[in-house]
């Protein structure tokens, strides 16, 4: 798709035609036999203030996109303008000033704590990185300030990650987030690995930090509902690439993306009065290092033609703010 | 009313720990009828695994142990069985898969090796008939080219296929009762719906009942006939599914649906997710009375004192709680 098409002014974070290869070595020389294209062309823009959800599932390059942000994944190609300046040109010293702004949590609130360091350490770390704080003191004050917005509580600054449940453990992941003040947060699968009446607690955290810190998400998940529940906006991606963009109430209201449509349908329903016709896809998503031509969805798509394995469909505008690129929808 | 297929009686499976006994599994109850699909739902550590493996027996021994309770399977206790018994009860009776395929899958032995060892062994056929029942049942579970594929190895298959491999040697004889541990929770969600609508057709195709262990609410209230709730090694609430859903008795079955974001509901963002206050307590000498107490809305000083039974409120509708 050409640069710029979805975006508006205004936008505190603006991805244009991002694309990550990764390659695939092969052989007794390790020599690069493949690629896979893991972002294949990504475009979005995330106004200050609000949550863009990006959902699809394992391999559609979402996680990638998100750590491209950051660049904690090199970008091969594309540009990430926040707040007027292009990440993928940042040298090492902007990118560590970058990072007051832009923080991440991750899924795994077991494997992403340091296990040696107290909840003291690993959240007031950013800190001292930074030179947020003048004295030790201001530096404990701080520290236990966090732990208290987030639910924690003081005397736990002491303790260790592992005498925490896995709720706990993610409040103190997004203790450490918070430590820089930063503007952009891109939350990975936050609560994809909680039990649901610790997922509900962690959601209503994050809704209520971002209300009284001004904070712009970046939610990545493949849990429809909690995305529907927690965005403003919401992309849609399948192998490597945007399908639809909406605001989140008009995706699940009238999806125009065949992809999105069969995805909301697979979601089950918690009541067993709502029956549904289900439209089901078949077969499995095709391997990312040879996706198919075309549109990459043509394999499984209940609507597809013949041109569609060939010709490449644009992320186009079909209604005021509702993206979608399909030949044949919208 | 007829003999129930499979009926847990007041089980508890223990397991000794350095720390002290961990009651996982703290008198439950539970039945299924024939040909019944019965969801088993609760949250990591509630037991809902523990009680699945031990019907099968498939707890290590020790360190755990079987304290107290019957597994009646047609009538007959299961408990005492040693494991020649047991072997002629799993697969031909009682199947089993697990969440993770690929840890239950042997990846040195091809699938139809793994699928053929299965039916040579409970129905006495030779290696070469039991390939080729491979080779049908690879296709009952709708796997393109079953013939070709019964050569693969475990990896070849991606993880919705692997279920499926594991759908097939489950149902490979036939078993009255397939236990379904998080069958779908590894697989993406347009993935799950495959497998959930291939379990649903297998069951219709053999009669048998399903025992689906899972704790994803949607999962249950689509698949399900009837549910039973566990928290904390205890079940708190049993019911039809549309009770359970229309009329949850138990204060955590109701803070629990009401916990999960719905899509088909234009709730947005305005409305907050109900949450849970706290976490699931310690199974290591736990306190008395209500395990639930802790976490409760409606806490009263009466919940610490004893732990409440399981009351019938409704025909078929059951709840652990005082109130």
């Amino acid at each position: 798709m050409s640069k710029m098409e979805a975006t508006k002014d205004g936008a505190l974070l603006s991805v244009s035609d991002l694309r990550k290869h990764f390659a695939v070595k092969g052989g007794v020389l390790s020599r690069v036999v493949d690629k896979v294209h893991a972002v294949d062309g990504v475009s979005f823009d995330i106004a200050a203030g609000e949550t863009l959800g990006l959902v699809g599932e394992s391999g559609c390059g979402k996680s990638t996109t998100g750590r491209c942000i950051l660049r904690l994944i090199e970008p091969s190609s594309g540009e990430i303008w926040f707040e007027g300046a292009d990440v993928t040109k940042m040298d090492a010293t902007a990118l560590r000033a970058l990072r007051r702004d832009m923080q991440i949590i991750f899924q795994d609130p077991y494997a992403s704590l340091n296990p040696r360091l107290t909840v003291g350490a690993i959240v007031g770390e950013a800190l001292t990185i930074h030179n947020l704080v003048k004295s030790r003191r201001a530096h404990e004050e701080r520290v236990v300030q966090l732990l208290e917005t987030v639910g924690l509580q003081a005397d736990h600054m002491r303790r260790f990650p592992h005498e925490f449940s896995g709720g706990q453990r993610q409040r103190i992941g997004i203790a450490r987030a918070l430590a820089v003040e930063p503007k952009l947060i891109v939350c990975d699968e936050p609560v994809s690995a909680l039990d649901v009446s610790i997922q509900a607690q962690v959601i209503n955290l994050l809704e209520d930090l971002q209300e009284q810190f001004g904070l712009t998400y970046l939610f990545i998940a493949h849990d429809l509902s909690v995305v529907e529940h927690i965005s403003t906006r919401i992309a849609v991606m399948y192998l490597g690439r945007v399908v639809e963009i909406a605001p989140a109430r008009d995706l699940y209201d009238t999806p125009l993306h065949p992809y999105s449509e069969a995805l909301l349908s697979a979601v089950p329903i918690p009541d067993p009065t709502v029956k549904r016709q289900r439209i089901m896809l078949q077969g499995d998503v095709p391997n990312p290092i040879n996706p198919p031509s075309g549109c990459h969805f043509h394999t499984r798509c209940p609507i597809a033609k013949p041109d569609c394995a060939t010709r490449v469909p644009e992320l186009r505008e079909s209604r005021p703010g509702h993206w979608v690129s399909c030949h044949y929808r919208g | 009313m007829a003999e129930p297929l499979l009926d847990i009686r007041d089980l508890k499976t223990w397991f000794k720990t350095d720390d002290g006994m961990v009651r996982a599994v703290d008198g439950v109850s539970l039945h299924i009828d024939r040909g019944e699909t019965l969801g088993v739902v609760g949250e990591s550590g509630c037991g809902k695994t523990v009680t699945a493996r031990s019907v099968l027996k498939l707890i290590d021994m020790p360190p755990g142990r079987f304290e107290a309770g019957q597994i009646l399977w047609q009538g007959r206790d299961l408990i005492p069985l040693d494991e020649t018994e047991m072997n002629k009860i799993r697969a031909r009776e009682i199947a089993i898969i697990f969440q993770e395929p690929m840890t239950s899958l042997n990846p040195v032995y091809t699938v139809g090796d793994q699928i053929a060892e299965v039916i040579e062994l409970h129905q006495k056929l030779s290696r070469k008939q039991a390939m080729v029942g491979a080779a049908d049942m690879l296709k009952l579970v709708n796997i393109p080219n079953p013939q070709r594929r019964v050569h693969d190895y475990p990896h070849q298959f991606s993880g919705g296929m692997r279920q499926r491999v594991m759908i097939a040697m489950a149902l490979s004889c036939q078993p009255k009762l397939l236990i379904a541990d998080e069958p779908t929770t590894a697989l993406d969600v347009t993935i799950q719906a495959q497998i959930l609508e291939l379990m649903q057709e297998m069951k219709e195709r053999f009669g048998m009942a399903i025992m689906l262990i899972t704790h994803a609410m949607g999962v249950v209230a689509e698949t399900t006939q009837r549910v039973v709730v566990m928290y904390a090694g205890k079940v708190v609430e049993e019911a039809s599914v549309e009770a359970l859903f229309g009329d949850p008795r138990h204060p955590y079955t109701q803070g629990l649906i009401r916990s999960i974001p719905r899509v088909d509901r234009s709730a947005g963002r305005q409305a907050r997710l109900e949450s849970i206050p706290g976490s699931v307590p310690s199974l290591l000498d736990p306190p008395p009375g209500c395990r639930f107490a802790s976490r409760c809305r409606y806490v009263m000083p009466a919940c610490t004192q004893a732990i409440p039974p399981l009351k019938e409120v409704a025909p078929g509708h059951k709840v652990a709680c005082i109130l």
